[in-house]
């Protein structure tokens, strides 16, 4: 559908807030008590933030949550029977103020979850999922969104893109059907616009990652990655704050003759990750598990998914205890 | 630091070690650990106030050994992590040479592990002050109140287990929340789950501890997790008078006991 | 008055404890019997996750108990368990958690009648401290934060 640009003010922001609050959750940012950014569900409209860099976790939860239910079952001496999870009560969820490299990893999940099969449990709620994004008016050492083909006002994986003006009030820009009925439903808050200036940071680019791609083709063997890993500690710090990362571990949690089997968050950074039962592990030292993590991204995600398994957030460099950081290593491999 | 950097490059151009565990600033200015295998390069370490994590925990990891004898820079948390891997066999004294740092900065002359020993022995071996400062605050809570504050902090928890990751005493190939018979923690983060995880990681270090606080340094979303240890080697050294990492011959406070270890609520 | 039963789960060592018990139990002496006990061949086999799983799993209180010190069928078990003890309440009172509803005891063999009371004393502060609310509130939160993602 072609897309429209209107004026939103803040106070009309503010009532198109309350709105779609008052009928679906709606997953925002707030600045907890550690002076820290998280998404809560439906915060006020006086404690969400607009001038937010980077939350400590990712939104992915909204689409891969840290844990999720895949289905119960109660054992009798002769059979188990399931009890599916019926996706249709997933509810509808507003994420506001997402920043574009946030935005863009919904696309990058899509194409993990849904790329042989579909994965239901991520489609569904993807299906449910409104993303009202923000465009970024602050940025900083750690950002490298334009070095993964993205950019501060990136319209990638937005339903509504909100950017800011110097006076305060908003341009939405409306781009998909999902953000048209938004509109839909609520033209008297939205008010038509000519020409504007937008406050949009810049971001400098720090590599290209078309050349990252062709070069860590022929990198596999390479001596970067033994000595660009030794400080790494082998936590799954990286993996968990990541918009993109998707591994997952499956438990069976039971109690007596009931139970559930569930997913949740895994990293490929732990030391047992590729552990099988044989006993053979072929990561067993961490270079070969931080070699993973970049090929991955950046090598075997283009190849295979056609698409960047990376969208410069930057949230595991800020993370890292060990000061792995990304683009930094990325550089270098830019001119190995 | 000069002479920290003269004896690094002397350590390697005489191949007494083969690679210099240190810190260095990176591109960005943050601090962090260093691996000089290149005499060349002994000038990137640095020394100063920013340079806390302890790099202790580097001793163990397979591909930092396989690159031969490390030298380490070595404040007194590092040399008590040290002895401490010593004592428990992780570690033999001649495969390293410490370079040791005093409370002040300057490179010391640890020749041995008797002189390292001396120099620890001499030392404040109780909780930094700021850390000694929280935990009196924490006390003051009610256990009401104490119970919902560490609901609410492990409440963050996501299971990254940066915290036991970045410990040099959490060196277990295969850790206790790995096994599952019996599955002790739920794999999964949840409130309940997490407090366990974290009580047991306490008590696992329990006597074992050297209060360099960098489990809660590590952790990427400002859980305190270290107050917790800390609060234990305060409690171990109440009751049974030890501090952690003090001889290479100690043994372990929880594997280890006296008939007359005094208690008051055993009836 | 409420009419709340406290559930106790006693932790307790084959040689001394559960002897004990027996003979209280043969020697005809009443006592409470909100009890469960699980038995041990020593208290240095007692791992203190499973006092936090006690209560995870709807104790209101527990009892962990043993040989004397110095009585010990395997020598030293009770030694290691008494430190262990020491630490581990140390750490539960700093998080909060309710250590008046532990009852630590060294009941042998022959104290038949001390099993008795121990348990009775317990029973007692128990039912006076109540159901362990908060404890079960942490566990059916953290089922919820599951849940609610369906």
């Amino acid at each position: 559908m072609e897309t429209t640009r209107k004026l939103i003010r803040k106070q009309s922001l503010e009532k198109l807030y309350n709105q779609l609050s008052a009928s679906r959750k709606i997953y925002a940012p707030v600045i907890a008590a550690d002076k820290k950014v998280e998404y809560k569900y439906n915060p006020s409209f006086a404690d969400v933030t607009f001038d937010h860099l980077r939350s400590t976790l990712s939104v992915k939860n909204v689409v891969f949550p840290k844990v999720e239910n895949l289905f119960y079952y109660s054992n009798s001496k002769t059979e188990s029977t399931i009890a599916d999870i019926d996706l249709n009560k997933i509810p509808e969820v507003v994420l506001w103020g997402a920043h574009p490299c946030d935005t863009a990893a919904f696309d990058t999940l899509r194409s993990i979850f849904c790329w042989d099969i579909t994965d239901e449990f991520f489609a569904k709620r993807l299906e449910k999922l409104v993303v009202i994004g923000l465009s970024c008016h602050l940025s900083d050492e750690y950002c490298f969104c334009t070095s993964v083909g993205l950019s501060p006002n990136s319209i990638k994986g937005s339903d509504i893109l909100l950017s800011p003006l110097q006076n305060g009030d908003f341009v939405a820009d409306i781009l998909t059907e999902k953000g048209n009925n938004i509109l839909l439903s609520s033209t008297e808050l939205f008010e038509s616009i000519g020409e504007v200036n937008l406050n949009i940071t810049e971001v400098k680019q720090k590599f290209n990652h078309e050349q990252v791609t062709a070069k860590l083709a022929g990198a596999f063997e390479n001596p970067f990655w033994v000595a660009n890993s030794l400080r790494c500690i082998g936590c799954g710090a990286c993996a968990y704050v990541c918009p993109t990362c998707a591994c997952f571990d499956i438990q069976d949690e039971t109690k007596g003759k009931n139970g559930r089997r569930y997913r949740s968050w895994d990293s490929c950074g732990f030391g047992l990750f590729t552990l099988h039962t044989s006993g053979h592990n072929p990561r067993h030292v961490q270079s070969q598990r931080w070699r993973q993590r970049i090929m991955h991204k950046f090598s075997y995600m283009p190849d295979r998914n056609k698409s960047l398994g990376c969208v410069g957030c930057g949230r595991c460099s800020s993370g890292c205890p060990v000061d792995m950081n990304i683009a930094e290593q990325l550089e270098a491999l830019q001119n190995i | 630091m000069n002479s920290l950097n003269t004896r690094a490059k002397e350590l390697l151009e005489n191949k007494t070690a083969q690679v210099i565990i240190g810190y260095e600033e990176g591109p960005t200015g943050v601090v962090r650990p260093a691996f000089i295998t290149d005499a060349a390069k002994a000038d990137s370490l640095i020394y100063d106030e920013r340079c806390v994590q302890n790099l202790a925990v580097y001793l163990t990891k397979q591909e930092v050994k396989r690159l031969g004898k490390m030298a380490i820079v070595a404040t007194l948390p590092v040399m008590r992590s040290i002895m401490m891997l010593i004592s428990e066999q992780q570690l033999f004294a001649e495969n390293i040479v410490v370079l040791g740092i005093s409370a002040e900065g300057k490179l010391l002359d640890v020749a041995d592990n008797k002189v390292m020993q001396g120099y620890i022995e001499q030392s404040d071996l109780s909780n930094p002050a700021k850390y000694k400062e929280l935990i009196t605050n924490l006390n003051k809570l009610s256990p009401e109140e104490k119970f919902l504050y560490w609901q609410k902090e492990l409440s963050k928890c996501i299971k990254c287990y940066a915290c036991r990751q970045a410990c040099p005493m959490c060196y277990c190939t295969r850790c206790s929340v790995e096994v599952n018979q019996p599955q002790w923690i739920p794999v999964q983060s949840n409130t309940h789950g997490n407090m366990e995880w974290h009580i047991l990681r306490a008590m696992h270090l329990a006597g074992r501890c050297i209060s360099c606080g960098e489990c809660g340094r590590a952790c990427p979303v400002g859980i305190p997790c270290h107050l917790l240890t800390m609060h234990l080697t305060d409690q171990v050294y109440n009751y049974f008078k030890v501090y952690a990492g003090t001889s290479e011959k100690m043994s372990s406070v929880l594997s280890t006991y006296e008939p007359n270890d005094k208690e008051s609520f055993i009836i | 008055m409420s009419d709340f039963e406290p559930k106790i789960v006693a932790f307790v060592c084959n040689w001394c404890t559960y002897a004990g018990a027996d003979l209280t139990g043969t020697s005809r002496i009443k006592y409470a019997s909100n009890v469960k006990i699980i038995r041990f061949p020593c208290t240095g086999r007692i791992d203190f996750m499973l006092l936090l799983k006690a209560f995870a799993n709807g104790a209101d209180g527990i009892i962990v108990s043993g040989c004397h010190p110095n009585d010990c069928h395997y020598t030293s078990g009770n030694f290691h368990a008494k430190r262990r003890w020491i630490v581990f309440k140390e750490l539960m009172d700093f998080m909060g958690i309710d250590m008046n509803r532990v009852t630590f005891s060294w009941v042998s063999a022959a104290e038949g009648a001390k099993w008795a009371v121990v348990v009775n004393t317990t029973v007692t502060r128990i039912r006076e401290l109540g159901p362990y609310v908060s404890y079960k509130e942490l566990v059916n939160k953290s089922v919820e934060e599951e849940v609610k993602n369906e």
